[in-house]
């Protein structure tokens, strides 16, 4: 009798533990958007940022963030897949690559503020980038390297090794079977890591604060001439981006209304995460549909 | 010659495609390598400098409790004293750690033993929305949730390593958590069976069975759990207080490693002493990942020996 | 099994003046790390001749295969030695382009593999990567091909439709139509068929009698009343030795070596 009562209790235990975990996620996610939701409106998410006054927005740092991803998605999506079929295809059994893949394992692991310290060190320093979007995407870049490389190379080894076979015996090399044939077959598993990678690289700040920098220069939005300083898409000018802008004004902000305005930060920030992983889902399938469909 | 026996001994197209193919991912990997190099070449040329360039003495760097680089002390020693950082930063993990593991064991234990359906369904999607939840969102609720809360209950300011602790409890539970139920899922089925055949109850069996089966898994999510907590930089930074002292209490404001770093690296000259004593700090921080990633190995290998 | 003597073998030699050899292999040896998987295996493969090669399962028979085209060199620790002739060129060497070769030396599977691409594509795909870009050319030799594969009656309707929408038997001629649309010389079958149902091996049976008039055909079978249907002539793997190699009839009717004849009469296998 005692062991079922035991039973019950712990049984009771581990569903309270269950319940407070979600209840958490529920008053964490209600919290930001009942908070947040209220100040954000077009004019918040258009309007340049205030130092001084209240009214600011988070135009500038919403388009700094997703340039910023852009930017160090062209530069890690062919890396990774390039590194990603090295590992999957062609790295073979012994010693090198055991030190090839524990150099990956420490640099997923790596706290981002020590890669963020990498960058400012060498790009922002050493190549003289000085603070800018070029030096932010570079850092995100090595930031994601590890975590995408995995995920091409799990990708493409979940594909039977009887397709490089068929594409081999006609003749093919082993490089263009991978990259007709593999990968468009691995292609569902690569873009639902990609935008997961994305998500993460869109709310990281602590790899930013040294080589992107903390401010937010305005942007003239009708100038596109990369050249320009003041154009959006220069990639040389310092760019604060959305998850910064959050840290900045809650460690050093001196507007009156920050609490507000990095309650709305938060809550877009948590919205377009949401958003990632949720297109990650829904692109994976689709285009996993559209493959095997007729 | 027969043009095909003529075709048979010339390089072909394919050929030089997968020699191209196999230079452009080598060149790939390569340079994932050499950013793993260069990123401890660069930190540590840096991180050493204080004690070789600056001569300050290591033993004192690590135990000295006073940190104030700019300033020399009656010896005419500048003050880097290490300490209140070293200990803000292993408190608020390991802190961080007790109060996550039971909740991730619980929590791990009822999606695989006792809910399988809910806990695919509701629980597995919630931690991936907490892992996705970005740092300095979690720092800025720490800030105007349990900081305030802190400060109700307990008195003083807020800041300090109590409410580290709690931003970093949840940051890490969906890390321990996700491990966890990999590792019990990872349990045989016969083990739970013949238990469950002895007339043990299902508690007894998870309890005394299936538990001590996946405990080196859970200790492997435990240490990747405390990775990230002591790799976490603004959440705890914006929590803590950010006062270079020995923490003497849990709700007086005190530093980490992460928090020094990420307020002073901006603040202090290149090549200063001040400055290198930060970068010896980022050593510190690199090292300390390197130690997690060796113990999680460990215990790997302990693990596969037992079964 | 009993035991037998794998120094005894009885192996045809074909007069060069009377047959046309296709392929040939001469002291051919396979080893997968320290250990040997075939044994100085020396056979010859008439051109437009079905050639079987039978034998108990870990017999050597699709290793031997695998080896003739080189596809054992895309698995690590696996060395191949001795001499496999093709047009006067020892291929078993680093002179010879392996992926060239393949073109003239083509494969089908154990299990059916088409590309997840629709079925043109899945014919094209190869020849347009080898530089083949005339569409008119690449449109009729799907056509030939599948018609030859026996399957473009039921898929000339709908040849932009995913491969992976067929049946396994259609998978399978699918693959064979990918194959001989290379034009190559002699198509290598590592059991084709043992996949498949008793009506569609039936078809692709027949499909592999009419292409002998085109290819030369190497087929490993487990199934022997189905070396016995379709090939010409037939050689007995066992523990990594070639046995015999002979005439299909007189291999099934009066086998000379022991072994041989214990495993047709169905004694182990």
């Amino acid at each position: 009798m005692d062991a079922k009562k035991w039973d019950k209790i712990a049984t009771g235990v581990l569903t309270a533990i269950a319940g407070f975990i979600v209840l958490l996620l529920a008053s964490l996610l209600g919290y930001i958007l009942v908070r947040g939701l209220p100040h954000v409106t077009w004019g918040f998410l258009t309007k340049p940022s205030q130092t001084f006054t209240k009214g600011g927005g988070i135009g500038i740092q919403l388009f700094n963030s997703f340039y910023l991803l852009l930017l160090s998605m062209i530069i890690s999506v062919p890396l990774s897949i390039g590194a990603g079929i090295y590992l999957a295809e062609y790295a073979p059994k012994n010693w090198v690559t055991n030190v090839i893949r524990t150099a990956i394992e420490v640099l997923s692991s790596l706290p981002s503020v020590v890669v963020g310290l990498f960058g400012f060190l060498v790009f922002v320093i050493q190549f003289k980038f000085g603070f800018s979007i070029l030096a932010g995407a570079l850092v995100l870049t090595v930031f994601n390297l590890p975590l995408l490389t995995r995920n091409v190379e799990d990708a493409l080894k979940s594909i039977h090794f009887t397709q490089r076979e068929a594409g081999l015996a006609l003749g093919l090399s082993r490089y263009e079977t991978v990259k007709h044939v593999i990968i468009p077959e691995a292609l569902p598993n690569i873009i639902t890591g990609m935008i997961l990678g994305a998500g993460r690289v869109f709310g990281e700040a602590a790899a930013l604060i040294y080589t992107a920098g903390q401010s937010a220069p305005v942007l003239d939005f009708t100038n596109w001439n990369p050249a320009n300083i003041s154009s959006p898409l220069n990639p040389m000018r310092p760019a604060e981006t959305l998850a910064v802008h959050i840290w900045k004004i809650n460690s050093e902000g001196i507007m009156p209304d920050a609490s507000a305005v990095s309650a709305g930060a938060s809550a877009v920030l948590i919205i377009a995460v949401l958003l990632f992983n949720w297109l990650a889902r829904v692109i994976g399938k689709h285009v996993y549909r559209k493959m095997t469909a007729s | 010659m027969d043009p095909i026996k003529a075709s048979l001994l010339k390089k072909s197209r394919a050929a030089k495609s997968e020699t191209r193919g196999k230079l452009l991912s080598l060149f790939c990997i390569s340079l994932i390598v050499f950013i793993v190099l260069a990123i401890f070449y660069f930190v540590a040329s840096k991180g050493l400098a204080t004690f070789f360039h600056d001569k300050v003495n290591l033993g004192r760097f690590l135990t000295q409790s006073s940190w104030n680089p700019s300033l020399k002390d009656s010896h005419g020693r500048p003050e880097v004293g290490a300490l209140p950082m070293i200990l803000g930063s292993f408190g608020v993990t390991f802190l961080a750690a007790l109060l996550a593991t039971p909740f991730a064991i619980g929590a791990g234990i009822f999606m695989t033993e006792i809910s399988p359906k809910r806990g695919e369904k509701i629980l597995q999607p919630v931690m991936e929305l907490l892992v996705g939840i970005p740092s300095v969102v979690y720092g800025f609720i720490g800030l105007s949730v349990i900081v305030p809360a802190v400060r109700t209950v307990f008195g003083g300011s807020g800041f300090g390593i109590l409410a580290g602790t709690c931003v970093l409890f949840v940051m890490i539970l969906p890390t321990v958590t996700s491990m966890t139920v990999d590792a019990l899922k990872s349990v045989p089925r016969y083990y739970r069976e013949a238990s469950l055949a002895l007339g043990a109850t299902r508690w007894q069996t998870t309890w005394k069975v299936v538990l001590r089966a996946a405990t080196p898994g859970i200790l492997t999510g435990v240490v990747f759990g405390m990775a990230r907590a002591f790799g976490e930089a603004l959440a705890v930074q914006m929590v803590i207080g950010n006062a270079a002292l020995l923490p003497h209490n849990l709700i007086t404001p005190a530093s980490t490693l992460t928090s020094v770093l990420t307020m002073g690296i901006g603040n202090t000259v290149m090549g200063s002493l001040a400055n290198n004593a930060l970068w010896s700090l980022a050593l510190l921080l690199l090292l300390m990942s390197l130690m997690f990633n060796l113990l999680v190995r460990l215990i790997g290998r302990k693990g596969a020996i037992s079964r | 099994m009993a035991d037998y003597d794998l120094t005894k073998t009885h192996i045809k030699q074909f007069s060069e003046t009377k047959h046309e050899i296709a392929l040939s292999t001469e002291n051919l040896n396979v080893y997968y790390g320290d250990k040997q998987a075939m044994f100085d295996a020396s056979l010859q493969f008439e051109r437009y001749r079905i050639t079987a090669l039978i034998g108990a399962s870990g017999s050597g028979k699709s290793t031997y295969l695998r080896s003739l085209n080189r596809m054992n060199d895309n698995i690590a620790n696996t060395r191949v030695t001795g001499k496999i002739m093709y047009r006067d060129v020892d291929i078993n060497s680093d002179e010879v382009d392996v992926y060239k070769m393949r073109e003239h030396i083509g494969m089908v599977f154990q299990r059916p593999n088409p590309f997840a691409k629709s079925i043109y594509d899945n014919i094209t795909f190869a020849l347009k990567q080898h530089g083949q870009k005339d569409k008119k050319y690449l449109d009729e030799i799907v056509e030939t091909s599948l018609k030859q594969a026996a399957l473009w009656d039921q898929v000339k309707d709908s040849l932009g439709k995913s491969a992976l929408a067929l049946s396994g038997g259609q998978q399978q001629r699918l693959c064979i139509a990918r194959a001989i649309a290379m034009k190559p010389d002699i198509l290598l079958m590592d059991e084709p068929a043992s996949a498949l149902d008793p009506i569609s091996t039936n078809t692709v049976e027949e499909t592999l009698i009419r292409l002998k008039e085109k290819f030369t055909i190497v087929i490993v079978t487990h199934n022997m009343q189905q070396a016995a249907r379709i090939s010409d002539y037939t050689a007995f793997f066992h523990s990594g030795h070639a046995l015999e190699f002979d005439e299909t009839r007189k291999i099934f009717t009066r086998p000379k070596i022991k072994a041989a004849e214990d495993y047709v009469s169905g004694h182990f296998g």
